[in-house]
């Protein structure tokens, strides 16, 4: 049951990668063709094209039991979307200090306040896709240096002003001017000049070409906002374009929204009430959905989420995408300094460990590389780091260190940082290799700690291309590169490369210059990402979602008020 | 003047003088804490430049003293002054919110729920003390020991998980989510209140119930009640009559003391039921480094402490009789 329930459950990016592979075996796609005519029957169930009955002949016809069709009725029923209903979330996210301003908004609360009540440009959808938002249409000119998008038309703020390019253009201005203190600064420093074309279109001139730009806008601080006079007012207004209009902000108690009556979208917006509240505890969350208190609960602990699992009104959606758990060795930091180091340390982990022990079976190994099967342009031909006492030896050998080597783990990090130090430091024993765990606290960790010390514990999610990741954390420029990869030869070259793909439009060419610049990484960076942890959501059974669940974030893309329904 | 007006007015005097020593000794510690908001607020992203700037808008550049003058003045006209956080931009400073207003709503929150639970737990550890000290070395009196020392030797944590699993999973009688707001009707916030209340009167009345029962039974051996048990007084009466009056001045200090946890230290309690009260608010400020915050919480809870403990003083004293009529 619990099993059927997973993979049902798998995020859209998994799904469409095990769809991958199936299509490789001869057995496999006669399965997707199956499931492509049970999809068909459901959707003429729903539509009212034919009626139960008749759905259970013809889903019994492919060879599936009675219980299994009966169930895959009601599903098709369940995933039908009716209004109303009031969604409490119950999020883990979140505290008093938090802001409505999308410019310095950072944890997945933020996100989800973003995404509750406004809309981007662009957005990742629940398959995973990239599609138009408030823009319609966009479009590159062939060196991918200026991008035309069209906006649609006749979309309104929640105080009833029509958005235009203007809004568009106050917002670019807003985060990328240069005294913005926006986190998303970044993201729009290839912006060589933005302008508009009437009231609808907005024309990006980019430095350099890029091809993702459009995900760039996607991000989820460049939430359209509205502006007057050419300003926008990012600190204290709640007004948005989005499916819900805030109604009350509380900062680390809980936000509550009314529906827009004017939302834009089609088949969104099901709800019409959501309240996010901020249960920061893990039992206090799953108490609070274990007693009705809640509608959907995020990030459920793996350690909890088998008994939960066994509350006969729940279910529980966990999700594979992007987020990774990282140990980033400062590569001009002694000893990290040294490849033969690295390397020895790569080799020393026992990853399958990690997930069974850390994330218990709720994740997959990593291969050192920030980059996912949710990602585009994986390198599947990558060597396999993994825990092999002989090679690490020989690469700490050469290395001709001795002594302890300093691994400063808080929980900060990661969830089960100093659990997952402590293993590591067991596992690099058996290579005669000594690591000294250094237990750090939480408070102030991400100013002391990371970024600083030669070895530390990290986490990223939610970038949805390999650009995006690298300009995050790997390229030259980026202060967030954790690993201070920037002056070996085989940064020089990745820097070169992370340009050129960039701007690459053909697609055979971009692949191989993303497939060098992981092996760059892998080998040479000092990037050790031993985890890909899943995201565990805990819902009732009162409320549904699409077939696809977005993996990019957790709880749906952070877009659960706006996409999921009661059924 | 009557000796107890002076008292109270000494007592009143020494008070104003040990909050502001604490001020000074708050204002230091924040201090020598590492990093700075501006800092921890913009990000490592941020430039040298923004910093400073962003601090020179704070008034973070400027000399200690002068800082703790101007904290000092506005705080003797009510202004706690504005919060740090609120504001992402170096422009925006008139949008951040006042310290006081992010501070009322919660500290109202924070008195409700200590009041619903020194309603419940003060009388309840006075009858249990009274009671036990009647009956003492009974299995009545040795039950309700062991109860007590064994709810207070849990963390309030574990306390609050177990009252959740029993009366919020398995007999779902109370709501394990604590959320109010200032629209909650009474009858509901009681409701909402009940799990955290009972947590709370746990953990406190041990203390409290174990105080009244030693300053009874520590009476009982001296002469005057000896006096009081030979002249054919019952139990009760000399219990209540005789040695009661004479230990109110302990109890109502351990009680002062417990209430004024109630209002400074349940941050634990706070998270497990979701509670929007004053603690969590002064441990993300602190984390954070939004000092305004940090201080204005701070300079409460010593007020608390003073006045609770003045309180006690002045119960003490006036119903003590010998301090009460001296000779």
């Amino acid at each position: 049951m619990l099993k059927a329930k997973k993979e049902k459950n798998l995020s859209a990016i998994s799904d469409l990668s095990q769809n991958i592979k199936k299509l490789c075996e001869p057995n496999g796609r006669r399965k997707m063709n199956k499931q492509k005519y049970l999809d068909t029957l459901s959707g003429k169930l729903t539509a009212g094209q034919i009626d139960r009955r008749q759905f259970m002949m013809s889903a019994l016809a492919t060879g599936i039991a009675i219980p299994a069709a009966l169930s895959l009725a009601g599903k098709a029923e369940a995933a039908t979307p009716k209004k109303g209903g009031r969604l409490r979330h119950a999020t883990a996210y979140g505290s008093t200090d938090d802001s409505l301003d999308p410019g310095t908004s950072a944890n997945g609360y933020s996100q989800n306040v973003i995404y509750t009540r406004g809309n981007h440009l662009t957005e990742v959808n629940n398959d995973g896709e990239l599609i138009g938002e408030l823009a319609e249409s966009f479009e590159a000119s062939k060196d991918a240096k200026t991008w035309v998008f069209n906006l649609r038309k006749g979309v309104e703020f929640h105080n009833g002003k029509t958005m235009t390019a203007d809004d568009v253009l106050a917002t670019i201005e807003f985060h990328g001017n240069e005294n913005s203190t926006s986190s998303a600064k970044g993201n729009l420093s290839g912006v060589a000049k933005a302008s508009k074309d009437g009231n609808n279109r907005v024309i990006f001139e980019l430095t350099d070409g890029n091809a993702d730009f459009p995900y760039l806008v996607s991000d989820y601080h460049i939430m359209i906002m509205a502006s007057k006079d050419g300003t926008v007012d990012a600190q204290s207004s709640t007004n948005g374009t989005g499916a819900y209009m805030v109604e009350k902000f509380e900062p680390g108690v809980k936000s509550t929204y009314k529906r827009n009556p004017n939302y834009f979208k089609e088949g969104r917006a099901h709800f019409d009430e959501v309240e996010i509240l901020n249960v920061i505890d893990a039992a206090a969350r799953q108490a609070a959905i274990m007693g009705g208190d809640a509608d959907f609960a995020d990030a459920i602990p793996p350690k909890t989420v088998s008994l939960l699992s066994r509350a006969p009104n729940l279910e529980i959606l966990e999700t594979t995408g992007t987020q990774h758990y990282i140990l980033p060795m400062r590569t001009t930091v002694s000893p990290f300094d040294n490849y033969d180091l690295r390397m020895a340390l790569k080799y020393s982990v026992k990853r399958q460990e990690l997930v069974d022990k850390i994330l218990l079976g709720h994740g997959v190994v990593g291969n050192d590389v920030p980059v996912s099967a949710a990602m585009p342009f994986l390198n599947t031909e990558l060597p396999v780091h993994e825990f092999n006492p002989e090679k690490a030896a020989m690469h700490y050998k050469k290395s001709g260190h001795s002594g302890p080597i300093p691994l400063n783990a808080g929980e900060a990090g990661f969830g089960g940082s100093l659990d997952a130090a402590q293993l590591m430091a067991e596992s690099a024993k058996e290579c005669g290799i000594d690591i000294e765990v250094i237990r750090e606290p939480n408070d102030g960790y991400w100013s002391n700690v990371w970024n600083v010390k030669g070895w530390c514990t990290s986490y990223w999610g939610g970038r949805p291309t390999q650009d995006v990741m690298y300009q995050a954390a790997y390229t030259a420029e980026t202060n967030w590169n954790e690993t201070d990869w920037r002056t070996s030869d085989a940064a020089v070259r990745f820097n070169k490369l992370v340009v050129q793909a960039r701007s690459e439009t053909n697609d055979a060419k971009r692949k191989d210059l993303y497939w060098e610049c992981q092996r760059l990484i892998q080998d040479d960076g000092g990037a050790l990402i031993p985890l890909w942890a899943n995201y565990i959501h805990a819902h009732t059974k009162a409320i549904s979602h699409d077939p696809q669940v977005a993996g990019n974030w957790t709880n749906d893309g952070n877009k659960v008020s706006e996409r999921w329904w009661f059924a | 003047m009557h000796p107890i007006i002076r008292t109270v007015l000494v007592r009143l005097a020494l008070g104003l003088l040990t909050l502001l020593a604490v001020s000074i000794i708050l204002f230091s510690a924040i201090e020598f804490l590492p990093g700075d908001f501006a800092q921890s607020a913009l990000g490592q992203l941020a430039t040298p430049e923004t910093i400073a700037a962003f601090r020179k808008e704070l008034g973070l550049d400027e000399s200690a003293i002068t800082r703790y003058y101007r904290w000092i003045t506005g705080v003797l006209r009510g202004d706690f002054g504005t919060s740090f956080s609120g504001r992402g931009s170096v422009t925006s400073i008139a949008k951040s919110r006042d310290v006081v207003d992010l501070i009322a709503p919660r500290f109202w929150n924070t008195l409700f729920l200590a009041s619903l639970t020194a309603i419940i737990a003060v009388p309840l550890a006075l009858f249990l003390g009274i009671t036990s000290a009647l009956y003492r070395n009974s299995f009545y009196d040795r039950a309700v020991n062991a109860a007590s020392l064994t709810t207070i030797s849990f963390p309030e944590f574990f306390v609050a998980y177990i009252l959740i699993l029993l009366f919020g999973s398995l007999w779902p009688i109370f709501p394990t989510l604590a959320k109010v707001d200032e629209t909650t009707l009474l009858a509901e916030r009681l409701l909402r209140c009940a799990l955290p209340a009972f947590t709370l009167t746990l953990v406190i009345i041990a203390h409290m119930m174990r105080m009244t029962r030693a300053a009874i039974i520590n009476l009982l051996a001296s002469p005057y009640i000896q006096m009081a048990v030979l002249s054919g007084a019952s139990k009760s009466e000399v219990i209540l009559k005789h040695a009661l009056p004479n230990a109110w001045a302990p109890i109502a200090t351990v009680t002062a003391f417990n209430l004024a946890y109630l209002v400074v230290g349940v941050v634990v309690v706070e998270v497990v039921f979701v509670y929007p009260g004053i603690g969590q608010l002064m441990v993300d400020s602190v984390a954070s480094r939004n000092i305004p915050v940090v201080q204005a919480c701070a300079l409460i809870f010593a007020v608390t402490y003073i006045v609770l403990n003045l309180i006690a003083d002045i119960i003490g004293i006036v119903t003590n009789p010998r301090l009460l009529h001296p000779k």
